[in-house]
């Protein structure tokens, strides 16, 4: 190469890494174990791929050079098309490959199931067996994020706090649209479904101050859907509940029916006691007074229905956070009017309350010499799982 | 706004004067632009009388080969439309930083964004894909035409009908601000109530009914109407990849009309299919759209991968590396292509075996995909290679695409997808495989065939030119997209906090501009090789040394595409006759049996036009009457019985004989 050229060539790169060393790669350098773990995902795979990758680029330039038209030194066979052998070489890397792949990628995906428990808090440290996760319900609101803190009481919007090393156990949906759960310091995504609910299991290990977004496109207000995720140590977490307690208001029925209508660019709110059952109410499109909850439905439905009957029990929908526009040729908006009062559906829907419903595999993954998760209390679930699918009138 | 009165509102339904984005300084200098062009191309087809030329040679014509040619103008036009949507975007996002709110409105941006997806997939990529299908197609398996030509026009309408109509809400009302695949509930009529969707859903399928229709005719062309001897195994690559592409077509397209009718359902007579309340579950929304969504890619990238196979063995001078093995790969990724929607939504919790199932799936894909690439290498080894343009555009396809693929396994590990879905990192993979796979391959296709099509080659500096600005273009573009995917920036974001991502978004925006002097300089390079057609005349009929049976007739084709059907012995058909020194037949020809051209698919998918404009707006009285007319102008077209005519034997004796007379000043050179 003439020295002028590889001149240029380092004064192109130079400013290149200066850009480089001055960004944030939160997804690469990530502050929770979770977050972590998948960006070792990411460079294995990555390593793997490279293994196959760069010789194809190289070969690629290399032929491309060797064999010009201009070139007449090089050999020219223009009738072979055809070798086993290398053909098998072609078919037996990539597979190869592949298969280590799709191995890292089964256990990876089963260990970091956001629905899995966490059973350890870092590469050194398990969870002990006592641990109480943080639990934090997660509402995705045209366009803000509200965060309840059941244990605690409160809740915030647009701002969401954790102690570190403590396990956080976030419970997602939406009132409105789809949305996605997204802190890239702490964790992956997940979607916040309306009328679902999706889980995520994470935990945060250097204190500090973070991003976090909606990760789904969900209408206007969408730039502005960000919040602040603080990772604290358990004095400054106290601080932040205490805080939220004393500045906040109250989060009723009423006032989440208000602060659920389309709002942009809002600020940090707390609130400092909150209803206890909002976050159902919520998830079962059942906050304003007399609406059936989808809990209470479903349960009708499972045991057969009311059949037409359950078309009388329409009522005209006057509650609309969006000025609801009814289809051109269909009905006037209407709701389904409760039978029983929402205590009593949410109750009925939980077969036991004093067990969380669960459907989480804690068993281990077998035959993969993997560590036991958790802390080794064996499930029966698969069984119960299997159970299920068997008919059952047998 | 006035109350409007009944009156009104049964003529004009929801259309007000409110309804014209009159406010939107943007879209008036657009629609003067437009407007002006428009007047200015209108005056010059009546200054040279040139309507009546194009309505009976091209609108109307039958003939695969001008129906190709159209697809392709259609998808250039649309190219430009759906770039100047990107380079919208670039900037927006390139300014939106210290509490700037850039120059679009929310209202506005987001229809952008929305209208970018869905004009590049369906009204780009998809006709000048089809486009290259149907020109091909035929020459490459010895046909005469395809076995529906009638058909043929008709989709070609149909796909024109929903680009005007998708057009038509740049003007008119607003286009969806939903994202490119609409999902429900935001764009249901609850959190959509605008015309936006309507346009969406009635653009789609109106589309649709083109692009599925044309899917068919392809596939029955392919399997019905080769040659004499062109047994499965000897088919060219392109055309293997074409009839892989459209069984993906005919299997698919069904899926996103059903799905497309279940919102429309949603929207129109409110029944609860993908809403929030009543049971309503709009996650099968998510996957239904992409069980057609995820085959849609395979459906632009399979004619990629011909079009590089037949460019690489014609270019290096040799007969493709390992045949059947690409055959067999192109029929894999074809049946695979259904086993991984999925992991288009891994973040939608459906729980660790599922996703594992569906990521595994994926990375199965690039298996034969790596077997492709390793077949091109190869076939390369020991080559003669000649660095024309479509080679240019291989190489650099075989360089970029690998890239692609990489991040596109990263994305296939669900872990790995929850830190990246949804980020400018998914959004650089799939610019990087549908930009460095389709359309690099459409630009090789479109420099190898151009010749065959017009008669003369493309001007290989402004192509070259066109080419750099192209590859560099994008790399630029896209490389900081990536590198702001690790910093956890999210896609369709219209305002920024963090000023230090500002830098990367200017290059990215740089990038943009590279590929807008891409596009210039391949607008140019038409225009002057039009200019030039004289110097760059090709009279051999076989500009590149081809290998299969479209270079064995005359460039551009005569009408009836071969005198005598050739009778095919090797899968490198004219290589084949040429090395046994096969000579052209010079009598005894027989009169050519032909369809005739006909005007109802014009007529049909103006009448088209007119009933989703009447949905849309909901004009019941336009819609009722043109749908009344659409079924008279198709029972009416039964009744036509000049479907075909015959070329009579001395024509076809006059042009063949003014070929020879070609050929003899060639070789007399």
């Amino acid at each position: 190469m003439p020295p002028f050229l590889r001149r240029l060539i380092s004064l192109a790169i130079l400013p290149a890494l200066l850009l480089l060393g001055g960004c944030n790669f939160v997804v690469m350098s990530p502050s929770g174990d979770i977050a972590a773990q998948q960006r070792d995902l990411i460079i294995i795979s990555v390593v793997l791929m490279l293994i196959i990758i760069i010789p194809v680029m190289v070969l690629t330039v290399v032929f491309a050079m060797r064999y010009r038209a201009s070139n007449t030194d090089a050999p020219y066979d223009p009738d072979w098309d055809h070798s086993t052998q290398l053909e098998l070489v072609i078919w037996a890397i990539p597979l190869l490959i592949i298969i280590c792949l799709g191995a890292v990628t089964w256990m990876g995906t089963h260990l970091l199931d956001p629905y899995r428990p966490l059973d350890r808090i870092d590469a050194a440290r398990p969870v002990a067996a006592d641990t109480k996760p943080l639990e934090v319900n997660v509402v995705a609101l045209d366009w803000k994020w509200l965060f309840i803190y059941p244990e605690y009481g409160i809740a915030s919007v647009n701002e969401l706090a954790a102690p570190v090393d403590r396990p956080i156990q976030f419970r997602i949906t939406s009132s409105s649209v789809m949305n996605s759960f997204y802190v890239p310091a702490l964790a992956g995504m997940i979607y916040a479904m309306p009328g679902m609910e999706t889980k995520l299991h994470a935990v945060i290990n250097n204190p500090g101050d973070y991003e976090g977004f909606s990760a789904n496109y969900s209408g206007h207000g969408f730039s502005g859907m960000r919040f602040r995720f603080h990772g604290l140590d358990q004095a400054g977490f106290d601080g932040w509940i205490a805080k939220a307690k004393a500045e906040g208001g109250s989060l009723q029925r009423p006032d989440y029916l208000e602060l659920e209508r389309p709002s942009e660019n809002v600020p940090v709110q707390y609130f400092a006691t909150v209803d206890p059952l909002l976050f159902n109410a919520i998830r079962n499109f059942c906050v304003e007074p007399g609406k059936m909850c989808m809990s209470e439905m479903a349960m009708i439905d499972a045991k057969g229905g009311t059949g037409l009957a359950g078309l009388n029990n329409l009522l005209p929908l006057t509650y609309d956070k969006d000025a609801r526009r009814g289809s051109i040729f269909g009905s006037e908006p209407t709701f389904v009017a409760n039978i029983c009062t929402i205590e009593e559906a949410l109750a009925a829907g939980q077969a036991d309350p004093s067990k969380p419903a669960s459907i989480v595999d804690r068993t281990p993954l077998r035959g993969m010499s993997l560590p036991r998760p958790g802390t080794g209390s064996v499930n029966p679930s698969l069984s119960q799982t299997f159970g299920s699918l068997r008919p059952s009138n047998s | 706004m006035p109350e409007s009165s009944p009156l009104l509102t049964a003529i004009f339904g929801r259309l007000t004067f409110e309804s014209f984005p009159i406010h939107e300084p943007i879209l008036i200098v657009t629609f003067i632009v437009v407007a002006l062009g428009g007047l200015g191309l209108i005056y010059a087809l009546h200054r040279y009388r040139l309507w009546g030329f194009l309505w009976r040679e091209w609108f109307t014509s039958v003939d695969h080969k001008k129906i190709g040619i159209m697809y392709m103008v259609l998808g250039i036009v649309m190219l430009l439309r759906g770039f100047a949507d990107a380079i919208m975007m670039r900037l927006q996002q390139a300014l939106a930083f210290n509490g700037s709110e850039g120059y679009l409105n929310a209202h506005h941006y987001d229809q952008i964004f929305t209208a970018h997806g869905v004009i590049m997939i369906f009204f780009v990529a998809m006709p000048l894909v089809t486009g290259l299908m149907n020109f091909v197609v035929p020459l490459q398996i010895g046909a005469r035409d395809v076995s529906f030509p009638f058909l043929n026009n008709f989709s070609f309408w149909m796909t024109a009908a929903g680009a005007i109509i998708i057009m038509i809400s740049l003007f008119v009302g607003e286009f969806a601000q939903t994202g490119w695949l609409a999902y429900p509930p935001l764009s249901g009529i609850q959190y959509s109530p605008g015309v936006g969707v309507d346009y969406y859903i009635w653009g789609l399928q109106v589309a649709g009914v083109g692009t599925t229709l044309s899917g068919i005719n392809l596939l029955v062309t392919i399997v019905k109407m080769r040659a004499p001897g062109m047994t499965m195994m000897k088919i060219p690559v392109f055309t293997w990849t074409s009839l892989c592409t459209n069984v993906l077509i005919v299997a698919t397209f069904p899926v996103l009309t059903a799905v497309l009718v279940l919102l429309s359902l949603d929207r129109y007579v409110g029944t609860n299919f993908f809403t929030n309340d009543f049971g309503g579950n709009p996650m099968m929304y998510v996957n239904l759209i992409w069980i057609w969504g995820h085959p849609e890619v395979y459906i632009l990238v399979l004619p990629a991968f011909g079009i590089f196979s037949e460019v690489v063995s014609t270019f290096s001078g040799k007969r493709l590396f390992g045949y059947t093995s690409m055959v067999y790969a192109t029929v894999v990724i074809t049946i695979l292509s259904y086993l991984v929607w999925l992991h288009h939504f891994f973040t939608m919790g459906s729980g660790a075996s599922v996703n594992s199932f569906f990521g595994i799936t994926t990375m199965i894909i690039s298996i034969p995909t790596g077997a492709k690439i390793f077949n091109w290498l190869f076939t390369m080894y020991r080559g003669r290679i000649r660095f024309e343009l479509p080679m240019m555009w291989t190489v650099a396809f075989m360089l970029t695409f690998v890239i692609g693929g990489m991040t596109g396994v990263m994305l296939a590990i669900p872990p790995a997808d929850f830190v990246l879905h949804n980020s400018l990192f998914l959004v650089a993979h799939f610019h990087n495989v549908i930009i460095g796979g389709v359309l690099f391959g459409l630009f090789a296709g479109i420099n190898y065939w151009f010749p065959k099509a017009f008669g003369f080659k493309l001007d290989t500096f402004w192509g070259t030119l066109s080419f750099w600005f192209w590859v560099v273009g994008f790399w630029v573009a896209f490389t900081p997209l990536y590198v702001l995917g690790f910093m956890g920036v999210t896609r369709r974001l219209r305002v920024f906090e963090d000023p230090s991502l500002q830098i990367w978004f200017q290059i990215a925006a740089f990038g943009a501009f590279l590929v807008a002097c891409g596009i210039a300089c391949f607008l140019i390079q038409i225009a002057v090789s039009v200019m030039r057609r004289d110097k760059l005349r090709d009279t051999t009929g076989d500009p590149w040394n081809g290998r299969t049976l479209e270079w064995a007739t005359a460039s551009p084709p005569p009408d009836y595409n071969f005198a005598f059907t050739p009778v095919i012995h090797d899968n490198d058909a004219f290589a084949d006759m040429k090395k046994r020194g096969y000579k052209r037949p010079l009598e005894g020809y027989r009169a050519i049996h032909m369809p005739s051209s006909t005007g109802t698919g014009v007529f049909i998918a103006a009448l088209s036009v007119a009933l989703a404009f009447g949905l849309i707006w909901y004009m019941w009285w336009l819609a009722a009457l043109s749908f009344i007319a659409i079924l008279a102008v198709a029972i009416a077209h039964t009744f036509n019985y000049h479907r075909d005519f015959h070329i009579p034997a001395e024509t076809v004796a006059a042009t063949e004989a003014s070929r020879s007379k070609l050929l003899a000043t060639v070789a007399g050179h």
